[in-house]
């Protein structure tokens, strides 16, 4: 058990200019679940595999605990891996494959049989220990990649995207079960995905990354409330908040036609015009007129509730989606009082909970 | 079998643009009778005329081979004045293959004596290359270094060489050397001109093995050797398998090389030696050519046998997924 520390590491691939990962900083806390999370090409792999050791270090330093790890081999860094393809070897039996690390290890064949049996009876994988990873479905593959993690006791766990390659309701029940695992073994865990639901559900904090570079590590509810710039709004939560380009006027901004007040050193900051960030559960429909003039599309009924989908009446009023594209504005409505489709609703944001956002840079005013 | 009418050739651009859009179009149309066109090949190639066809290109290939292993249990005098397919209405015995194996006054050349000797020479020369190809092979794939596709070009270009120009001077080098007419000088020459396409062949397979499996075995502490001896090389069984006896058949049978290198020393010299010898000077002992080439053909059908379980398809199935 250690902590992790990412020293202004970066990573230039041969033959590109731009690093892939830029000056990358976070400390990551003895025994804490750490998710990197970002779109796909952010460079969140690539941490990995740096912290892993497969990656060369171009910059900066990788600590473990009080080891400089940066130039060391991936056998001397005491981390485990599990790979998104859970990479078995095919060859051996499960037992084998967990024990393999211990073999090379030196460690003493009834010390290692003890270790997988004791593993295998966390994982529930017991009965399987004789057969051949191509003898085992996918969800027991999985488990024996994280066995094979789990056996060595390392200091750390490296996981990339372990979850990607199982159905929709297996994942969301490994999900659970990693992530409980983790907290009882209390071993430190670095975890790469690109689904924020399971960055959101998992982690202790989370790193977002963008083309390789830190937007925000922070806990999840921390990143929920306060994303510190458009992006990070824009990729934490499901349904994404939407991120409406409004005119600033005085004590405030005009969402619609409805004023919002808005701390004037803040705005002092900004130009002409601001982002406003309204999750869709925040947004309030009012009955009198009062705010956007939203042109109902879809309606997506879930039962208690039910998410609007539309477009600004205005056409000149621009949506974002914190990463450049454009989308629908969503509100969560009442499941009981939904509107029809083509009708026009009155939304704006609730004040408490509303984000406000520089519009040339982004960043949180 | 050489009469076989080629396919028609379409004489324009134009014709071939029609002609495919006619294939797309059958295609498409047995697509929906049939579901796959993996099921319509299966069903083309297990249609009666496919089978008649195999059959009887199986009895055209097999004949000759059977007139041979007939021959070869007949008397001298019957081959001479009879067919093979007649061989019921005369005596047949093994009188044959103890003339060729262990000499007779026709036959100064007991195979037995070469025998020992063919062994000799063709297991060093399977698994020397072997070990180096594979462990080239492993380099060229999985290991960075400088100028590493120029050389692998370099050596799947040397295949362009045919041997016959290397093996003289080959020859020559090993006699500067001092180790010209000795088993070393067959061991080496044998091995060089296999080293290429072993290089290639099992460079392509090992470039199949998923490269997060060897990352995974990097990070569970194996370094080079261990993951190339427990990882990589239980995986690729089946390519060396193939190479192995592609090499030892194609030792085995060698004549040329072991003649060159030899210089025709007996006390070294392989079966295919004593074989030539066996027709005797005007090619008439055909009862103890026929006896000597399957005594020949026996040890490589052992080999093959015996390598045969390893041909198994999907190794690497179930280790990685996606």
């Amino acid at each position: 058990m250690a902590t992790v520390k990412f020293d202004n590491a970066t990573r230039i691939y041969p033959g590109n200019d731009t690093p892939s990962v830029d000056k990358l900083n976070i400390d990551i806390q003895d025994g804490e679940f750490l998710v990197l999370v970002g779109p796909s090409g952010c460079g969140k792999s690539t941490s990995l595999r740096m912290l892993a050791g497969l990656e060369e270090v171009n910059g900066g330093k990788i600590w473990i605990g009080d080891r400089d790890v940066t130039d060391m081999s991936p056998k001397d860094r005491d981390v485990a891996m599990v790979f998104q393809n859970y990479a078995l070897y095919p060859h051996m039996t499960v037992a084998d494959n967990m024990g393999f690390a211990l073999k090379i290890a030196g460690v003493d064949k009834s010390e290692i049989r003890s270790r997988v049996e004791e593993a295998a009876k966390i994982l529930d994988l017991t009965q399987y220990l004789e057969r051949k990873p191509k003898a085992l479905s996918g969800g027991q593959r999985q488990r024996v990649a994280m066995g094979r993690a789990i056996v060595r006791s390392p200091q750390v766990f490296l996981m990339d995207e372990p979850l990607s390659n199982l159905d929709a309701k297996l994942r969301v029940q490994t999900r659970t079960q990693i992530a409980s695992l983790q907290r009882r073994l209390g071993v430190t865990t670095v975890y790469v995905t690109h689904d924020q639901v399971e960055a959101m559900t998992m982690g202790d904090r989370i790193a977002l990354l963008k083309d390789g570079i830190l937007q925000q590590c922070a806990s999840p509810r921390e990143m929920y409330d306060k994303p510190v710039n458009v992006f990070v709004a824009g990729f934490i939560g499901s349904p994404a908040m939407n991120l409406v380009t409004v005119p600033v006027v005085d004590g405030g901004v005009k969402f619609g036609n409805h004023a919002l007040p808005v701390d004037r050193e803040a705005l002092a900051k900004a130009g002409k015009t601001v982002i406003v960030g309204v999750r869709p559960e925040d947004v309030e429909v009012t009955s009198n007129q009062d705010g956007l003039a939203i042109t109902v599309e879809l309606v997506e009924e879930l039962g208690a509730d039910a998410y609007v989908y539309g477009t600004p009446a205005d056409k000149s009023i621009e949506l974002e989606s914190g990463d450049g594209g454009i989308k629908p504005f969503i509100a969560r409505v009442d499941g009981r009082q939904v509107p029809m489709k083509g009708e026009t609703i009155y939304v704006h944001p609730s004040a408490d909970h509303m984000h406000v956002f520089n519009k040339e840079t982004g960043v949180r005013l | 079998m050489s009469t076989a009418t080629p396919p028609p050739v379409p004489e324009t651009v134009a014709d071939v643009a029609v002609d495919q859009a006619a294939k797309a179009d059958v295609v498409g149309s047995a697509r929906k009778k049939a579901k796959s066109a993996a099921g319509n090949a299966a069903r083309a190639i297990t249609s009666p005329w496919a089978s008649v066809f195999a059959i009887v290109m199986a009895i055209a290939w097999t004949t000759p081979t059977m007139g041979l292993f007939v021959t070869s249990f007949r008397e001298q005098k019957d081959i001479v004045t009879s067919g093979w397919w007649q061989a019921l209405s005369t005596p047949v015995s093994l009188e044959n293959y103890g003339a060729a194996f262990n000499g007779n006054a026709d036959n100064g050349y007991p195979m037995s004596e070469f025998f020992v000797n063919s062994l000799v020479i063709a297991i060093p020369c399977v698994f020397l290359p072997l070990l180096l190809a594979s462990l080239a092979a492993y380099a060229f794939a999985w290991i960075d270094f400088p100028f590493r596709n120029a050389l692998f070009v370099a050596v799947f270009a040397l295949q362009v060489v045919p041997l016959q120009i290397a093996l003289l001077p080959l020859a020559k080098i090993f006699q500067d050397m001092g180790i010209g007419g000795s088993f070393w000088a067959l061991w080496l020459s044998h091995s060089a001109f296999a080293l290429p396409l072993a290089v290639y062949l099992l460079h392509n397979f090992m470039k199949e093995i998923p490269a997060s499996l060897l990352e995974a075995a990097r990070v569970d502490g194996a370094g080079h050797v261990r993951t190339f001896f427990q990882v990589l090389l239980p995986l690729i069984t089946p390519a060396l398998a193939s190479f192995g006896i592609f090499q030892f058949l194609w030792v085995w049978n060698d004549l040329l090389v072991a003649l060159t290198m030899l210089g025709g020393d007996l006390a070294r010299a392989p079966m295919t030696m004593a074989l030539t010898n066996l027709s005797g000077q005007w090619g008439d002992k055909w009862y103890l050519t026929s006896a000597g080439a399957f005594i020949s053909i026996a040890v490589p059908v052992a080999v093959f046998l015996s390598l045969q379980r390893y041909f198994v398809r999907g190794l690497l199935a179930g280790g990685t997924k996606g």
